[in-house]
């Protein structure tokens, strides 16, 4: 697992990401965005500085982050795989690529390997619908999944 | 000449290995000591051929596609800088059939120029549109907009020019352009393409909005999905800025307006126009009722101007063309053009920008040359995870808002999803209420318990469990959804649920039955 930095130290780090976007036409998001980066997810520390910073309860900026997706409670893996679910990637049995990933990593969606390596999480719509099924990784796009592409991505997360 | 390699950077080409292809063929071109410019240029949208990588020489432009790394070389030893011939040899990528049939107006550049060279931009008729606007009256850019039929490309349909009346009417201190580029629906990447191949055309038609209706500040919210478009569209921002296209002075001239991309956060629902206000607000992505509309009080409550990426990208060539060489395209009340995008199990997938009207069997047959694993065409979701699913009964619908209304469907984004007959349409209408109450906002009870219970009562009906009784109930449910949701996805989530149970009652059959029918 990732070491979690101690709570000063990601209260000082956070405050500085508020600096940046404070300015803002509602910074919330963008500061939410900036604190991912960093940790990698939001701390519930970075919560409490956030509210402070920004004048609002703890709970509403509990809230916003938990509303959303994208915003991880607890670390993730060293590297995130996204894997489209959604209705283009179906129709080209993205049932079945799913299946083949989950069992060749050992982990089911929302999950993290045991060994730190990856984390994976549904996703709908990567707007690569003309090439389905789909995948993200770290970032990178990856289109036509196939059982070769799979294998590659596999060695790529145990690397 | 030193020849040009146009390689595309748009995020669909390179999930098929476009950046590889690139980089083999820099190396190539550097062990050959051969000079030669590499220009990254968006995607035609032809995604069967892409990688899709075009030489212009002396013969003009030549498509090669789709290129895999192992034909880099091969390319090379037949000469393939001066457009000779080769396995991938594809010739003049105009006369493509799949491109040469299109209609581009919104979509003229894309695939064409360097996206981000705004000197291409403007050799290719950019910014025409916007000087025009900076020489005329607000209310008469409204005008123009209103008389070309533009209508919002976002699902709704609302008219384009309507919306910006009533932005210009309402006197504010601040008022605020906003760009919906949270393109969330499966089988649409128009939005995307635009942005990554075209954003000058975007940042144009945000601008004309701007001096249309008296904001001087814009948003694009960009979904999180998409990294490639957000990263695209801030140097565009940037590179707009410091050429005087954006800022104090808009080319120029007495008018203000100036931009910021916003990044989304993973939530379907920000793509409804309210919701998405809140989330540029700071906070949760909840449906806010309407009215009042955010004409009249949007963004921080100030009149705003919010339309999607297709919509204002459509807006240059109106204003530079005219009200009436847009509005001459397309039939009934669905004028100019629209960009289809066909997708899923399908062999020709792509964007298709086209006049309104063709029929959806000319689209998926015709253009899409039916499906890739060349099974029989069984179903066609048409606008999104909201959309109906079309049997092939229906293939005479032509492409227009109201056509596809009156067959309780919806055009939406334009998206087209192609199924084969290994679809299960029970699977399908299940997902459909899964998606919705995995997405829910959670405001409307209809959607966010009505979700849960749907995926529910149809697991139900998979398992045999007094099917008829739960058909009724399902049925009853939609109605409820339908009508007691504040927005688009409780409200429309029976439309896919509903259609599939429609025209494929076959698979709804209880589980023995289905089991013996295979």
């Amino acid at each position: 697992m990732a070491v979690q930095p101690a709570s000063t130290e990601i209260a000082t780090r956070t405050a500085s990401i508020i600096q940046e976007f404070k300015a803002l036409e509602g910074p919330l998001l963008p500061i939410l965005h900036g604190v991912q980066g960093e940790f990698g997810y939001v701390p519930q520390e970075a919560l409490r500085v956030i509210a402070d910073e920004l004048n609002l309860s703890r709970a509403e900026v509990h809230g916003v982050a938990s509303f959303y997706h994208d915003y991880r409670k607890e670390p993730g893996g060293r590297h995130v795989l996204k894997v489209c679910q959604a209705e283009a990637c179906q129709s080209m049995g993205s049932d079945a690529t799913t299946a083949r990933i989950k069992q060749l990593l050992g982990i089911d969606f929302h999950e993290t390997a045991k060994d730190g390596s990856v984390t994976l999480e549904p996703v709908y719509c990567l707007g690569l619908c003309a090439c389905s099924p789909s995948a993200m990784l770290d970032g990178e796009v990856i289109g036509r999944l196939d059982n070769e592409k799979i294998d590659e991505i596999v060695e790529a997360v145990r690397s | 000449m030193i020849p040009r390699i146009f390689i595309p950077d748009d995020s669909g080409a390179v999930a098929l290995g476009a950046d590889k292809v690139a980089k083999a063929i820099e190396k190539e071109l550097k062990e050959r000591g051969i000079e030669a410019k590499i220009v990254r240029n968006g995607s035609r949208g032809a995604y069967f051929l892409e990688p899709m990588v075009e030489v212009a020489c002396d013969a003009g432009r030549v498509a090669y596609g789709p290129v895999k790394v192992s034909d880099v070389k091969g390319l090379f030893d037949s000469g393939f800088l001066k457009g000779s011939h080769h396995k991938r040899w594809l010739g003049d990528p105009a006369k493509i059939p799949f491109l040469a049939k299109q209609t581009r107006l919104t979509f003229a550049r894309c695939g064409i120029i360097d996206p981000l060279s705004l000197d291409a931009y403007e050799r290719h008729s950019g910014l025409k549109g916007l000087r025009k606007a900076i020489a005329m009256q607000p209310a008469d850019i409204v005008k123009q907009v209103t008389d070309s039929g533009l209508r919002g490309r976002g699902g709704a349909g609302f008219p384009t020019g309507i919306k910006w009346k009533t932005v210009l009417d309402t006197a504010a201190d601040q008022k605020y352009i906003v760009c919906n580029a949270d393109e969330g629906d499966s089988a649409t990447f128009a939005d995307r393409m635009i942005m990554e191949g075209d954003p000058f055309v975007l940042i144009e038609g945000m601008a004309i909005a701007g001096i249309a209706t008296g904001a001087t500040k814009g948003y694009i919210y960009i979904r999180s999905e998409y990294p490639h478009a957000v990263a695209k569209m801030n140097r565009a921002v940037e590179i707009a800025r410091k050429a005087g296209v954006l800022g104090v002075k808009v080319l120029g001239s007495a008018h203000a307006f100036d931009m910021e991309v916003r990044v989304g956060a993973g939530a379907y629902v920000c793509g409804e126009e309210t919701s998405l206000l809140n989330s540029l607000e700071g906070k949760r992505g909840v449906v806010r009722a309407k009215p009042p509309l955010p004409a009249i009080q949007g963004l921080f409550g100030k009149p705003t101007v919010i339309n999607n990426v297709i919509s204002l990208a459509s807006v240059p060539i109106v204003m530079d063309k005219g009200a009436e060489y847009y509005r001459d395209f397309g039939m009934g009340r669905s004028r100019g053009t629209i960009p289809i995008q066909i997708a899923g199990n399908v062999k020709h997938g792509g964007l298709f920008e086209t006049a309104f009207g063709l029929t959806l069997g000319e689209i998926v047959d015709d253009i899409g040359g039916g499906t890739a694993s060349g099974r029989p065409v069984k179903a066609v979701q048409v606008g999104g995870p909201l959309g109906a699913y079309f049997p092939r009964g229906l293939f005479d619908t032509p492409f227009d808002y109201e056509e596809f209304a009156k067959r309780d469907g919806l055009i939406g984004h334009a998206g087209i999803t192609v199924f084969d007959d290994s679809a299960d349409m029970l699977k399908m209408a299940r997902f459909a209420m899964e998606f919705c109450a995995v997405e829910s906002c959670g405001k409307c009870t209809p959607c966010r318990v009505g979700a849960v219970r749907g995926t529910e009562t149809i697991d139900r009906i998979a398992a045999g469990i007094e099917p008829e009784k739960n058909l009724t109930l399902v049925t009853d449910l939609c109605n409820t959804m339908k009508f007691g949701s504040l927005c688009a996805l409780g409200g429309f989530t029976p439309y896919p649920v509903m259609s599939a149970l429609t025209h494929f009652p076959e698979d709804f059959k209880p589980a023995p039955v289905r089991a013996a029918a295979e």
